[in-house]
């Protein structure tokens, strides 16, 4: 099918709301992306007829809900090709993926153990692995961005070494868009006996990614930013590795036999998935993999990295614009401040004219401090945008520097 | 009850059709809000709960508490500036009793977004802790 942008927008609904009485534009899809008829009739529909918990009842309703949870299952799997579809656990979003990852390991982690944590990752990247280092003795190392926010690889040559267990960085920063090499990361660290885990949350609904392919070790997104709804992500990892480590949370669902003497647990994926689980969000994750299938990754990425180009050469026109994180590989983020305008200043007065950005610190509060800013104006892009709206997000930026200065 | 320097300010808002007009009557504010003295724009007078930084003081002078203030965002200037005139020169107790509706009534709340009205929420708590404490002084 064909790239028919009108027919798209006709798709999202919110997208005919006003704000302070001026038609909505929304440039704020890094934070969360807007969401399609689909997915919102696909959660209506479930709660409407499908309504039951799931894996446990015989009636017919537990057992139809639970076909379309598993359903969605398979529709990640295949979405981003993993070989087992036990290897997609339904998470709550990237943030609970990464804990269950990080928590896992610190009953694998040694004192002197190292991990390797890019340096613009989002904080929900770095915490989870300070805790696990302080709990185990682990040292945390950073590998160091350039001043265009791209990972220095040469540094991750020396800091890999006999000691390191785990490198964590991102597919897309979050603060600035850029596409880290990571099929080279993946080689660099398994060649030095590393496993990697890769935070996919902002990388998902704009690359293609095929995790057999990369031969990733973990790898992890929500749903929210991929058309879907909140509250809803994954975590893939290798059987063999999430075999090895121990469960997250206990409870229901997650067990084979409990004893008071001693429980065993459930095999993959119900071992993640302690708990009733977003049984609507999951079934609504799938339903967005389904959209965007139908509308295909790679023209997405192609239109929006056409609107990425025009952005960025338009708000070039703006007198005292820097662009942080100015690369090629980038997916359709800018992020950028004025000179003597505070970002929050800015996104204020946008946010007036109808346009919502983000403005602050994108939780990469390292990113900031590395550049020695308080923050940024973030407009991220969708495939749903335009181009009329880049014009008049570079109108609205322009007068608000006028106000402003 | 507003006191007598919020029905100013309601009086001076009301002025405006349009958020651009209130906007860059704000910013003239901020452009023109007397700076905090910069060895007072340290940790201890920052107000957290924005995504600016904003640094509060109070001083006490013959029964009557004054603010100073600055921001490194100009429109966190010129609302920090009409907290100021709302409640600098009053005595410690008239600050702890004075209402707050005034800043529905000149429409901000309802343009701040929830991040920056809660810096705006920060900052009016930190006033009147800081004459609370002088309150607490006075009657010591």
């Amino acid at each position: 099918m064909g790239f028919d942008i009108d027919k798209i927008r006709a798709d999202f609904p919110i997208l005919l709301r006003q704000v302070h009485n001026k038609p909505l534009i929304y440039f704020d899809n890094a934070a969360t992306s807007q969401k399609p008829k689909a997915v919102i009739d696909a959660l209506v529909h479930y709660y409407t007829h499908l309504n039951a918990n799931i894996h446990r009842g015989v009636h017919a309703l537990s057992q139809e809900a639970t076909d379309a949870y598993e359903q969605a299952r398979d529709g990640v799997k295949t979405f981003f090709n993993a070989q087992f579809r036990e290897e997609i656990i339904f998470t709550a979003g990237t943030t609970h993926s990464i804990n269950i990852v990080a928590h896992g390991f610190r009953s694998l982690l040694n004192p002197g153990d190292e991990i390797i944590v890019g340096q613009a990752e989002h904080h929900s990247n770095i915490v989870p692995w300070q805790m696990a280092c302080d709990l185990t003795g682990a040292v945390l190392k950073v590998l160091p961005i350039d001043d265009n926010g791209q990972l220095q690889l040469d540094a991750l040559q020396s800091l890999l070494g006999p000691k390191t267990q785990l490198v964590v960085v991102n597919h897309v920063s979050n603060a600035l868009g850029t596409i880290n090499p990571i099929e080279k990361i993946i080689e660099m660290a398994h060649q030095a006996g590393a496993k990697v885990l890769i935070d996919g949350a902002q990388a998902s609904s704009h690359i293609q990614v095929d995790v057999s392919a990369l031969n990733v070790d973990f790898y992890t997104t929500s749903a929210h930013k991929m058309c879907g709804p909140t509250g809803v992500g994954m975590l893939y990892g290798k059987k063999e590795l999430l075999e090895l480590l121990p469960p997250y949370q206990g409870g229901g669902e997650m067990i084979k036999e409990v004893y008071f003497q001693g429980t065993t647990y459930a095999g993959l994926p119900h071992k993640f998935e302690a708990g009733t689980p977003n049984i609507a969000g999951g079934i609504g994750f799938g339903a967005a993999i389904e959209y965007l299938n139908e509308i295909g990754l790679d023209e997405i990425a192609a239109y929006e990295h056409d609107l990425l180009l025009y952005a960025t050469e338009e708000l070039k026109q703006v007198q005292g614009l820097r662009i942080y994180g100015d690369v090629p590989l980038k997916t359709a983020v800018i992020s950028f401040n004025i000179e003597g305008l505070h970002p929050y200043d800015v996104g204020t007065l946008l946010d007036q004219m109808g346009i919502a950005v983000r403005t602050g610190q994108h939780c990469a509060q390292p990113v900031m401090d590395f550049y020695g800013i308080p923050g940024t104006v973030r407009a991220s892009f969708a495939f749903y945008n335009t181009k009329d709206e880049i014009d008049t997000l570079v109108k609205g930026v322009k007068r608000a520097v006028n106000m402003l200065l | 009850m507003s006191t007598e320097a919020q029905q100013d300010i309601i009086e001076e808002f009301a002025l405006f059709d349009d958020w651009m007009d209130k906007y860059e009557h704000l910013i003239g504010l901020g452009k023109n809000l007397p700076l905090i003295d910069e060895h007072y724009k340290t940790d201890q007078y920052i107000i957290k709960g924005c995504q600016s930084k904003v640094w509060l003081r109070a001083e006490q002078n013959e029964g009557r508490v004054y603010f100073s203030a600055d921001s490194d965002a100009i429109i966190t200037k010129g609302i920090v500036s009409v907290l100021i005139r709302a409640f600098s020169g009053l005595s410690a107790q008239d600050i702890i009793d004075a209402p707050t509706d005034f800043i529905n009534e000149i429409g901000l709340s309802d343009h701040l977004s929830p991040t920056r009205a809660n810096g705006l929420v920060a900052m009016i708590k930190q006033m009147k802790l800081y004459a609370t404490a002088f309150a607490a002084q006075n009657n010591a």
